[in-house]
């Protein structure tokens, strides 16, 4: 028989950050607030000095990441191909457990822009008609710079962001990126110190007249305290980021931002280990009256709540979507249907360089230090007559220091001794110049339930639809070129590139990418087209809110988690002020 | 649909046994649950998971285990057929309700100068706003002749003060709350002053030079809490608030004092308490620092950059302290403690350095700075030798100029925290 907890005014889904956001704006207002993960617990002292300094553990074996086991996803190019299940997750990995993703992040907090927000907009301002693609499926954000500005500035303080300011309220800062949209304030912290490769990198694209700044950082330079009252550590470029739960106290992550003040509250608590499988609704479909879940002893658990909040991972929130009925999927042919349409992924690659008379102390690092250039980001160069609307941002980082993933020299064996010694002579005199590209939606580029392969508890797998982007690969053709003159000009003795090619296909594996998969259940203004209202609010499920970067419409060149953040706190603030006194749709269409 | 609200309405109380009292009760009720916050009943009544005030803690000693009791209302396992005068007289004079006497465990020689007005409060407290405990806690059974509780009589006689709490003369109100919150509830006294003979605190005031003077716990070397030369009001404050300040993080006991009583008192006393100390005549430290600070500690930082020719000490600190500590070991300002010029590295005792080497500490979580942060400890990671090597360069490293650790001293910390 199944078993029915107390209710509670507020359950979420999902421990991460996007969680940890909501559970603490609604634990604030005096909500009873529960959160369900579907992993295990993770606290600080769990990866207490020197546990999480094991590469073999964490970034090859995924030892807080997703395993395929609680949930594979079914992988094809196009509706003509059969779709297979991912046995290990590669080109994007997940993150598993308390603190989600948030907890092995590399830390980069990057902004999108203003652009970004209103791609349509752009878009019909840039092109004329027919200029672009016939597939490509662009939209605007349904929210403003303006409004949503103040959320992820209100971010930056809980991660103690790190680095130079290049725009404070419409005045270009000197060192800061000019490209960036307007801040309300200053980052909280000064920069993290330039790496050998970074310095190299600033002083050669200063020299080609282009604009190099920090990294903006979630891994804090200085002692910090943030407005929750934790504390964050000053960084000590250990090297173990991505992949890794920071040793040091470091790194912002819902551990070290959010967790320990969320936990003071008696209004909240959490359950580890409880899978949640559905989204059940009240007869009358209009609203959730809970969520089902299976706990650690294998049984099935009926949370009843007022509200629900999907903060999963956000394919796995398109999946929870699907599997519940709510909304109506996606049909690629027909264009009806909301969840599930433009799934899009993000543009990984670049040069590695070889030095032979320097040495990089690849260890000397952390994840997000690095000097990047924003001069050919979205709306930064115009592109109309180049065939394409995008941009990337091109950087050099110096994300971990690990053997195992450092760069070797052309022509070297890939396995046994020949590897061994090519490694020796190739480690610490390589650097990258790499880039993080825009992904366009398209028609055919979507997610939906695959309808052969199920998981453990017999609910069906998420199937992602997905190639690379012609309009994109074109954009990454002009990248290459550009990358290539600031490589030239850093005058390494060899180098070797990995950028994708005109006729490349997506590869789901084995090689890392990254985790920046967005779209699927994206947010609009028309709730034909989207599934969630300005306010991250299902259209058809009025309780119901769904956290996470599956509500871009179209991924931008930047890293997703500022977004993702800001949107919680702009989400949870509309339900304190304007739908707990309220409830209903916060948007009539 | 309509949203389930009631959990603000309730925010603001505190039990809903405070929703059956009257106005004064409750008043009396809140004003008794902070005094025993102050007097920390928690940390010795409960146990870990247990519930409140249901005793049950075993507190080692050096005649046996003693049982903490059970001191909520529940008439047969617990006080409450105590009346205020019998409670009075377990509180402050170690007399139980069948007038067998309690064993000092229970700090009721500090107690003694608990006032009237206090006793009623707690008295209140305990009898309307616990919860009953049904469960007894388990006997306490020493060896003979310690079993003999009438014994405890001579021992009262021969060092226990019957006297109230004395007030100083012309000093402002806030020293002498400070005094006191440490004499009575506080209990400061109970670790911080050394113990004679008889086990007994060598003085329960300020009248000797030996109250608060430091001395040893359980194989830790207990800090002189007099005057606190190195230590601000402000330093002191945020310690006792949040277990941490800008150079410092709270280890051992002490840990569970800031997380049971001293965080949940208010700033107004922790500032009391903090000006108390700060005017207690400081003892003739024992100086186990560098003269010229600034470059010894220059000398080391750079000597641990460079990275050559570094002994044992040095390379152990380098492979398990430095990504924390840093090279300068000033640590992390409000979060990794200083070990250069820290208090617990350079005391002549090195007894406590070791027991944080090896078992590591953590920081309670508190209003005010809700971080758990965590040292690990290295117990199984480094020998006996390594330890020794590390916390002699740790000791003698930048500023620091304290004695040399030997491996027998360690081994004999580690059998320590191998017995149960």
């Amino acid at each position: 028989m199944k078993k029915i907890n107390d209710a509670v005014d507020v359950i979420i889904v999902g421990l991460g950050w996007a969680g940890s956001i909501m559970g603490i704006e609604l634990a604030q207002a005096g909500l009873k607030v529960r959160a369900l993960e579907r992993g295990e617990d993770r606290l600080n002292s769990d990866y207490a000095y020197p546990k999480p300094a094991d590469e073999l553990a964490f970034t090859k074996r995924h030892k807080i990441m997703q395993s395929p086991h609680d949930a594979a996803f079914t992988i094809r190019h196009n509706a003509s191909e059969t779709a297979l299940p991912m046995r290990e997750l590669g080109a994007f990995r997940l993150g598993d457990g308390v603190g989600g993703a948030g907890l092995h992040w590399t830390g980069m907090i990057t902004r999108p822009t203003p652009v970004d927000l209103k791609m349509k907009t752009y878009a019909d301002e840039h092109f004329k008609r027919g200029e672009l693609d016939e597939e490509l499926r662009i939209a605007d954000f349904p929210v403003s710079w303006e409004e949503i500005e103040p959320h992820m500035d209100f971010f930056d303080k809980v991660c103690g962001s790190s680095g130079e300011t290049g725009n404070l309220r419409g005045v270009i800062q000197q060192g800061g990126d000019p490209f960036e949209g307007a801040r309300s304030n200053p980052f909280p912290n000064k920069p993290l110190e330039d790496s050998l490769n970074a310095t190299l990198f600033r002083q050669a694209t200063q020299e080609m007249g282009l604009h190099p700044y920090s990294m903006p950082s979630a891994a804090v330079s200085v002692p910090y305290t943030n407005p929750y009252g934790q504390q964050i550590a000053p960084c000590n470029y250990c090297g173990f980021c991505q992949f890794y739960s920071c040793l040091n106290y470091s790194k912002a992550s819902p551990q070290t931002a959010i967790l320990d003040r969320l936990k003071q509250f008696n209004n909240f608590d959490y359950k580890t280990r409880a899978n949640v499988i559905r989204v059940e609704k009240h007869a009358d479909g209009k609203t959730a009256t809970g969520v089902t879940y299976i706990d650690e002893n294998g049984d099935e658990v009926f949370q009843p709540a007022s509200i629900v909040i999907l903060s999963t991972f956000g394919l796995n929130n398109v999946r929870l979507l699907l599997n519940s009925s709510i909304g109506k999927p996606y049909n690629p042919i027909t264009e009806e249907g909301v969840i599930g349409r433009n799934y899009t992924h993000q543009y990984g690659g670049g040069f590695t360089l070889f030095f032979d008379n320097l040495e990089f102390n690849p260890f000397a690092t952390a994840g997000p230090t690095g000097t990047v250039i924003s001069d050919y980001g979205t709306g930064n160069v115009e592109t109309a007559q180049l065939g394409f609307i995008g941009g990337a941002k091109i950087y050099s980082s110096q994300p971990t220091g690990t053997p195992m993933a450092a760069a070797i020299k052309k022509g070297a064996p890939s396995w046994g001794s020949g590897w061994k010694k090519a490694l020796k002579e190739s480690y610490g005199h390589s650097m990258g110049v790499k880039l993080e590209g825009s992904n366009m939606a398209t028609r055919g580029n979507y997610l939906d339930l695959d309808p052969v392969y199920k998981d453990r508890f017999g609910m069906p797998l998420l199937r992602v639809t997905y190639d690379y982007v012609q309009n994109d690969l074109r954009m990454l053709q002009y990248m290459k070129e550009k990358m290539e003159a600031i490589t030239k000009h850093l005058n390494p003795t060899q180098y070797s590139h990995n950028i994708l090619k005109m006729d490349s296909h997506f590869a789901s594996s084995p090689n890392y990418v990254n985790t920046h998969n967005a779209g699927g259940a994206i947010m609009g203004d028309n709730p034909r087209t989207s599934a969630l209202n300005r306010y991250l609010q299902s259209w058809d499920v009025h309780n119901l809110f769904v956290m996470g970067a599956n509500a871009f419409p179209q991924n931008f060149y930047a890293n997703p988690s500022a977004m993702v953040a800001g949107l919680a706190y702009w989400s949870a603030k509309a339900i304190r002020e304007q739908y707990l006194k309220n409830p209903g749709p916060l948007v009539q269409a | 649909m309509k949203l389930q609200l009631r959990y603000l309405l309730m925010a603001g109380l505190v039990s809903t046994a405070v929703q059956a009292a009257d106005n004064q009760d409750a008043t009396l009720i809140a004003k008794g649950e902070y005094l025993a916050r102050a007097g920390d009943c928690t940390a010795c009544h409960s146990i870990a998971g247990g519930k409140e005030f249901g005793g049950g803690l075993a507190i080692a000693s050096p005649m046996g285990v003693i049982y903490s009791t059970n001191i909520s209302p529940d008439p047969e396992a617990g006080i409450g057929k105590y009346t205020e005068q019998e409670f009075a007289d377990a509180v402050r004079k170690g007399i139980r309700r069948d007038g067998k006497h309690l064993y000092p465990a229970m700090p009721y020689p500090d107690y003694r100068g608990i006032t009237d007005e206090d006793i009623h409060a707690l008295y209140v407290y305990f009898m309307k706003g616990v919860k009953p405990v049904a469960e007894k806690a388990p006997e306490t059974s020493l060896m003979f002749p310690f079993s003999q509780r009438w014994g405890m009589w001579f021992w009262n006689v021969a060092f226990t003060e019957d006297k109230p709490f004395a007030p100083r003369h012309s000093v402002p109100d806030d020293i002498n709350r400070g005094k006191y919150l440490v004499e009575t509830l506080g209990h400061c006294g109970s670790c911080h002053t050394p113990r004679g003979i008889g086990m007994q605190e060598k003085a329960l005031n300020e009248s000797s030079d030996k109250y608060l003077a430091g001395g040893e716990l359980n194989g830790w070397p207990v800090p002189s809490l007099r005057g606190m030369p190195t230590w601000s009001i402000q330093n002191i404050t945020d310690y006792l608030a949040t277990g941490r300040n800008d150079f410092a993080s709270v280890g051992g006991e002490m840990t569970g004092v800031v997380e049971h009583s001293m965080q949940h008192m208010n700033d107004q006393d922790l500032h009391a308490i903090a000006a108390y100390l700060k005017s207690l005549p400081a003892d003739t430290p024992v100086i186990n620092r560098r003269a010229d600070a600034e470059q010894e500690t220059k000398k080391t930082a750079d000597y641990l950059t460079q990275g050559h020719n570094l002994n044992a000490g040095q390379m152990l600190y380098m492979n398990n302290c430095e990504a924390c500590h840093w090279t300068d070991g000033n640590g992390a300002k409000g979060i990794f403690p200083r070990l250069n010029g820290g208090d617990v590295v350079i005391a002549d005792n090195p007894t406590g350095l070791i027991n944080i080497i090896l078992q590591g500490a953590q920081t309670p979580s508190t209003p005010k700075a809700p971080s758990v942060m965590a040292m690990p400890g290295f117990a199984s990671r480094l020998s006996d030798e390594q330890v020794a090597q590390l916390a002699t360069f740790v000791r003698s490293g930048w500023s620091n100029n304290a004695p040399a650790v030997t491996p027998k001293e360690v081994t004999k910390v580690r059998e320590s925290l191998a017995k149960p």
